[in-house]
């Protein structure tokens, strides 16, 4: 394979995207798995694409091109008191704006507010056709032409490359208070998730932790608040807070996915709190590892050697392995709008 | 790409047909059954269809739609046609397909927080359902008494609390959908997270575009246990808008900021018999929600920075009744607005925040200079306008000079690097604008993905998209259920 191409300004990589008869956008691949295509495939990099192009934080968006590091975004809204709060993935590990839309991977924080497709507005990207086009906004509230920007989230960079996008941003919340509700098995684990989730506390984060023997659970606001919402939930599921730097070092382990086995395949699934037991069996059985996130929504599975299946849909993110597990079936409409959107075929498909 | 229909239309057979899916009672077409179905809440635009619909199961609209698909023959999904833009208008020579009788709320599952429900379910009636377990579906469109989940889905329609909590599309998990090929697909499902492309987003907001939305998985939230809501009087627009600035810059994320201005207050008034501060040339809302310790910390900030901003007065509401009545003034506003002039034009545009001053300042500029009345009452909190323009219709000449305003603000939304419309979708109305926003290459890019869902062109043609022949304008007026006082707009 060639070394990618690198442009470093939106034409030029509309004419890398015409430059080629197949071609696949990467970030910072470290979701590697998913641009493992076939070897005729021209790589697309977007890292020569970097930077945040406006920033407004009185109106809680910002604009950045699809290289931008998550890491570079994160500090610079920090700076003026927001942040993404679906608190996307590896950060330190240098992964781009453009990837992380690509795969639809957001963190715990997408409990409360939502993940990636609740905050992306807009995106500027170079369909099959090596054409550059916009679509969505650049304003928090938009309802004009169909909502394509919200489509790319989790489409893997096989409908388009993009170039450019726009997010919506939250302030911070002043104070965070992270709680360890420790749990006998994965059945108690989902009864503490669902009560929890139906419950007024307005909770941030509601995760099981990798050790499966507890539930981390987040609360952010006013500091005042948060002493006063734990101590009624402790008085309803049994645990302890945490100390604040405890607290970060175990959001941040969860973060950087440093819980998870360095070569064998990590996966995203998507799945209700409800299926959570016989996922946790499945995971053991194949001495694997799991989080699981979003109040029971989403987990990441990381296992020694790959497997045939976990019993649900599962996306291979990292390591060997096909792409999918059970991959779940394409909309008869899926063929029709790849075709609309790359009538040549110039990205991989989905299935590769 | 032309989203006309072929000649081979043959209506006669295709009525034939029709009669072998439907009884007669459940298909209308005389002219007097007809007349209620020609127009929707943008009243201007007004043209009979070839015959009006009235499933009762998902299994018959998936008839109704393979039967348009053979004959070639348009149809148009309809809710509670309260559309504001002209989207649920018929087309001439094509079948309304309406889908009240689709009402039933399927499935309630209190512990995983959703509702499985058919598209002709009335948006409040899903919060109705579920609050017995300390449940609500958030989307709270002012028309919410009255219009469809179908309709929502099909507008990505907004309402007062979007800021915090998105608009519809952020609330759909799952769809299944009969497409205007006559396939059934189905999108996403039970779970918040997904996996590969996000189908159910591209579907929402497609302005009926794509085909019927049969069955919506919708995702409920805890209601908010305490509500802290202020209203606040100032001098001038400006102060009012400095007020905003000031609220977003503290780092509180309120549930909903509005603004109502003079002329909006002065019919609110005279409507709901609201007293507001005398003396202000506008009104802000601002209303904060959560657990009861969360608001008790944040209410005095609040409280410091309004009271910072120079009001004539703040009156933060003491009870649950006090708050309802400052969400009725508010909520009333745009159909009290009726009573001060025969007939108006509801706007829909967005502007960046920070430009909201200087949005307003030129639409009262743009207004004098038209010698056209205009009242504004907005979610100041998104920069989405909602400019009222009065005209009067019997006065020759007067919706024309109203439209021509009512174009000259969209333009400027446009040029400030907003939107033509925040939650009223493009519709009939706005099809002109389409192209102010999007380039040939955009344009192209969304008539191909149209085309993808419906190669022939049959739903909803002449919507969206600036192609097919519009309809008469009439006169812009009250939507039927307003003048009956059913609702409001906001
Ligand atoms: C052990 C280890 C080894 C590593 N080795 C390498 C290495 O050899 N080379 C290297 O470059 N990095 C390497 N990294 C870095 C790491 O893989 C990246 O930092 C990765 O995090 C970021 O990738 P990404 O999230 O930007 O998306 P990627 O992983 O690059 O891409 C994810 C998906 O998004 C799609 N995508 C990405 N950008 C776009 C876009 N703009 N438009 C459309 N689709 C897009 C891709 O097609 C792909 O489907 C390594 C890291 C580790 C820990
Ligand atoms: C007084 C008033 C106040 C309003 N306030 C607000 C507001 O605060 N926020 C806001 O966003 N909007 C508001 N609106 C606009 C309107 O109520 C919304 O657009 C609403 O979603 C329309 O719902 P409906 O059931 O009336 O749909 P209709 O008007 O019948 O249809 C709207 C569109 O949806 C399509 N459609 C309907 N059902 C389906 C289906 N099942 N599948 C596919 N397509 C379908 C139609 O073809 C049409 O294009 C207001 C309107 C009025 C009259």
């Amino acid at each position: 394979m060639n070394a990618p191409l690198t442009p470093t300004t939106l034409a030029e990589l509309a004419a890398a995207v015409r430059s080629a008869p197949r071609v696949l956008a990467i970030g910072a691949r470290t979701k590697p798995r998913l641009s493992a295509v076939a070897p005729d495939v021209t790589l697309i990099s977007t890292l020569g694409l970097s930077g945040i192009t406006e920033y407004q934080p009185d109106e809680f968006t910002f604009t950045a091109l699809a290289g931008t590091p998550l890491r570079e975004i994160a500090a610079t809204l920090a700076a003026r008191g927001q942040y993404l709060p679906f608190d996307p993935y590896l950060l330190d590990a240098g992964a781009t704006l453009g990837g992380t839309l690509a795969v639809g991977l957001s963190g715990p924080g997408r409990f409360r507010f939502g993940g990636l497709r609740d905050f992306i507005l807009g995106v500027r990207f170079v369909d099959g056709t090596g054409r550059l086009v916009r679509l969505g906004g650049k304003v928090v509230k938009n309802a004009a032409g169909f909502d394509v920007p919200k489509f790319f989230v989790g489409s893997l960079g096989r409908f388009g490359v993009f170039g450019e996008l726009t997010f919506k941003v939250f302030p911070r919340p002043a104070a965070t208070l992270t709680l360890r509700l420790p749990v006998a098995d994965a059945n108690a684990a989902t009864q503490i998730l669902t009560a929890a989730a139906g419950a007024r506390w307005e909770i941030d984060a509601l995760d099981l932790l990798p050790s499966t023997d507890a539930i981390a659970l987040r609360l952010a606001g006013p500091a005042a608040a948060l002493p006063l919402l734990a101590a009624e939930i402790l008085t309803r599921f049994p645990g302890e807070i945490l100390a604040a730097a405890t607290a970060d070092a175990l959001w941040a382990d969860l973060r950087e996915l440093r819980w998870t086995f360095a070569d064998g395949p990590l996966l995203k699934l998507a799945l209700t709190p409800a299926q959570l037991p016989a996922l946790a069996a499945t995971v053991r059985t194949h001495a694997g590892r799991l989080h699981v996130t979003a109040g029971g929504n989403a987990a990441l599975v990381s296992l020694p050697a790959p497997i045939a299946s976990l019993g649900l849909p599962a996306l291979t993110l990292r390591g060997p392995g096909p792409l999918w597990l059970d991959a779940p079936a394409s909309p008869v409409i899926a063929a029709a709008v790849k075709t609309a959107l790359d009538p040549q075929n110039r990205f991989p498909s989905l299935a590769a | 790409m032309s989203s006309t229909v072929t000649s081979a239309a043959d209506p006669t057979r295709f009525l034939r047909r029709l009669g072998e899916i439907l009884p007669p009672a459940r298909v209308l077409a005389g002219p007097a059954q007809l007349a209620a179905y020609e127009s929707d809440g943008l009243t201007a635009f007004r043209t009979a269809p070839l015959a009006v619909a009235v499933p009762e199961t998902q299994a018959e609209v998936i008839a109704l739609v393979r039967l348009c698909h053979a004959e070639k023959i348009p149809f148009v999904a309809r809710g509670s046609g309260t559309s504001l833009s002209g989207g649920s208008t018929p087309v001439a020579g094509g079948l309304v397909i309406t889908l009240n009788r689709l009402n039933r709320i399927l499935r309630v599952d209190a512990a995983q927080r959703l509702a499985v429900v058919e598209p002709g379910v009335i948006n409040t009636a899903v919060t109705l359902a579920v609050a017995s377990y300390g449940l609500h579906y958030a989307p709270d469109p002012s028309s919410q008494s009255i219009c469809t989940i179908g309709g929502n889905v099909a507008f990505n329609s907004g309402g007062a609390h979007c800021l915090k909590y998105g608009m519809t599309s952020n609330h759909v998990l799952g769809l299944k959908a009969v497409l205007a090929t006559g396939e059934v697909v189905e999108f996403g499902g039970a779970s918040r997270e997904q996996l590969g492309p996000d189908w159910c987003g591209l579907f929402v907001g497609n302005e009926g575009l794509f085909g019927i939305a049969l069955e919506i998985t919708l995702q409920l939230l805890p209601r908010a246990e305490v509500f802290h809501t202020v209203l606040a009087g100032y001098r001038t627009l400006e102060q009012a808008g400095d007020a905003v600035s000031a609220i977003i810059a503290s780092g509180l994320l309120p549930g909903a900021i509005e603004i109502m201005d003079a002329l909006a207050l002065e019919a609110a008034s005279a409507a709901v018999h609201a007293e507001y501060p005398p003396g202000c040339e506008a009104v802000l809302i601002v209303e904060l929600e959560g657990p009861r310790e969360v608001v008790a910390a944040q209410r005095p900030q609040l409280d410091a920075l309004i009271a910072a901003s120079g009001p004539v007065e703040a009156r933060p509401a003491r009870d649950a009744t006090e708050r309802a009545a400052i969400w009725k003034g508010r909520k009333s506003a745009f159909s009290a607005v009726g009573r001060l002039s025969p007939d108006f034009i509801v706007q829909d545009g967005v502007v960046p925040r920070r430009r909201l001053g200087e949005a307003l300042r030129r639409i009262a500029e743009m207004s004098r200079a038209a010698g056209i009345r205009c009242a504004n009452v907005f979610h100041a909190g998104d920069g989405n306008l909602h400019p009222l323009i009065l005209y009067n219709g019997t006065e020759p000449g007067a919706l024309e000079r109203a439209e021509i305003l009512a174009g000259k603000i969209l333009h400027m939304c446009v040029e400030m690097g907003g939107s033509i419309t925040g939650e009223h979708g493009v519709g009939l109305e706005k099809r002109d604008y389409l192209a102010t926003m999007f380039n040939a290459d955009e344009l192209d890019c969304l008539h191909r993905l149209r085309a993808a869902f419906d190669p022939l062109g049959l739903a909803n043609p002449g919507k969206m998209f600036p192609d097919g022949t519009a309809p008469a304008l009439a006169q812009h007026g009250l939507h039927p259920l307003e003048k009956a006082g059913l609702i409001s707009r906001e």
